[in-house]
């Protein structure tokens, strides 16, 4: 937590949660909504109907030129000539040790024009990075200030958005997004999401971001939408076993250590990026250590932070921990030695001083049945 | 809003005394800053309370907090069926959420805590 005499920086919207009765927190040097009506309610909003999430405080990075995909080759871990127009891909952007500096999400807009939306808190040091990484042939920009984005997540997602858009939204697949109109606000329509639920990201110029919020909250309102905040956006992602930066991993977890080595390409095409060395290997052969979920067995919340032992000797520390509101069970994740790390290997977790039992079991937590 | 039969605790635990039972529960103040509570810990009947000593803990989804007994004394009566249903605590804090009673040890200390008015004066101060 920030102190409260740093300068928060605030949304467009920030306003607007105001007046909806948000709790506002100190969030990544944001000041933003935890919840509105209720952090379990606006959970269950968004695994039953749908919930709409400001998450404008996301970084942009556009790199444009020529040079940009065989940039972007050099700098993020997964393979970036897979993707077509109109296409987005999960990846990061690697250390020396295959540690993100971030996790991101790369769209590729046109041949030479991609952008980059990373996690707030890491704005500036993605953006220093990728400049200090020489790019030839092609501009990064921080487009941040331009854009606010909504999240509209839920199995009606896309009753609530389709009537408010000209865009075909069935036609817009996983990880594919398009430019058009959402009630005659310009925009780039994104289907991703941090929830595990069907769903849409919105890109708006931050002028267009108000009206476009009260629109879709009255459009979802008979469909059960409520406004939800980075509470419940924190407990669904990790229902759904999302990494969270700065939690699950930072810049000491290799990327296969945190189970994203399928967002590392070693296909020939890729060539070599930060860390490619140590992936590769740790791909071939195995990490020392494995991020798996546990399931807390005994009473009690295991938080981040709380320390876990395996057999009585210390073994790591909770990176994620919650109740869960879905599955009313008490979850998290922390790092095991590899091979302890199997699906129902006991574990005691010092929750305040008390040893508690919990167990590990597979992964996702929680994953959306296939309509 | 806060009721008049009971003294309350700069903590925002309330306690209502008959004789020298003293029950003990959070205010809605607090259970508004908590959020959604899913998880609560209580001591055992017996056990030897102090002032302002804790008590237990409380959980909501986002946060930990500590339980601290507005007066000192031994806990006679717990209420278990909270433990069973903590979000009761979010729906009724002055009623159906009491969390302890207690045999309080100097019930006339009780008078020095803020009566309704007090602490309502107290956490409107708070909450801007």
């Amino acid at each position: 937590m920030e102190s409260s005499t740093t300068t928060l920086r605030k949304t467009p919207l920030h306003a607007v949660h105001r007046e909806m009765g948000a709790k506002m927190v100190p969030f990544g040097g944001w000041e933003m909504p935890v919840e509105y009506a209720g952090l379990i309610s606006e959970h269950m909003a968004v695994r039953q109907a749908a919930g709409l999430f400001d998450v404008s405080h996301m970084g942009e990075l556009e790199v444009a030129g020529p040079g940009a995909l065989a940039f972007l080759q050099r700098v993020t871990s997964n393979d970036v000539a897979k993707l077509a127009d109109g296409q987005a891909q999960y990846s990061a952007l690697p250390n020396e040790s295959g540690a993100p500096k971030d996790d991101v999400i790369v769209y590729r807009r046109g041949a030479d024009r991609y952008m980059l939306v990373v996690n707030a808190s890491n704005i500036e040091k993605d953006f220093g990075w990728l400049r200090a990484q020489g790019p030839q042939g092609c501009e990064v920009t921080d487009r941040s200030e331009a854009y606010a984005l909504l999240a509209l997540q839920g199995p009606r997602a896309r009753e609530i958005l389709q009537p408010l858009t000209p865009v075909d939204l069935s036609g817009v697949a996983y990880y594919h997004f398009a430019e058009g109109e959402v009630d005659g606000h310009p925009a780039t329509i994104s289907r991703t999401g941090y929830t595990g639920e069907d769903g849409f990201e919105i890109f708006v110029a931050q002028g267009h971001a108000e009206a476009l919020w009260r629109r879709l909250i009255e459009a979802g309102r008979e469909k059960g939408l409520q406004p939800a905040g980075l509470g419940a956006r924190d407990t669904l992602r990790l229902e759904a076993r999302m990494c969270l930066y700065g939690n699950d991993m930072d810049e000491s977890t290799s990327l296969v250590e945190a189970g994203l080595g399928w967002i590392v390409s070693l296909d020939e095409a890729k060539g070599d990026f930060p860390g490619r060395a140590v992936l590769e290997a740790q791909k071939k052969k195995g990490a020392p250590r494995k991020l798996v979920g546990f399931e807390v067995t005994g009473r009690g919340i295991a938080r981040h932070g709380y320390p876990v032992f395996l057999d009585g000797e210390p073994a790591g520390s909770v990176t994620s921990g919650s109740y869960a509101p879905y599955l009313q069970r008490n979850i998290g994740l922390c790092y095991l030695p590899s091979g302890r790390s199997a699906a129902g290997t006991a574990v005691q977790i010092d929750i305040r001083g008390r040893n508690v039992p919990a167990r590990v079991v597979p992964t996702p937590f929680y994953k959306r049945s296939k309509q | 809003m806060y009721p008049a039969d009971r003294r309350y605790t700069k903590q925002h635990e309330w306690v209502r005394l008959e004789g020298d039972r003293g029950t003990v529960g959070i205010t809605d103040y607090a259970q508004k800053q908590l959020g959604d509570v899913v998880y609560l810990e209580l001591p055992e009947v017996g056990r030897k309370l102090e002032a302002h000593g804790t008590f237990g803990t409380v959980e909501s989804v986002k946060a930990v907090s500590e339980l601290f007994s507005p007066v000192a004394g031994e806990v006679v009566e717990v209420n278990s069926a909270l433990v069973a249903k903590p979000e009761t605590i979010n729906s009724d804090p002055h009623g159906q959420a009491w969390m302890i009673a207690v045999r309080v040890l100097d019930p006339k200390a009780v008078g020095e805590l803020m009566d309704a008015a007090a602490y309502q004066a107290y956490v409107g101060g708070e909450a801007k």
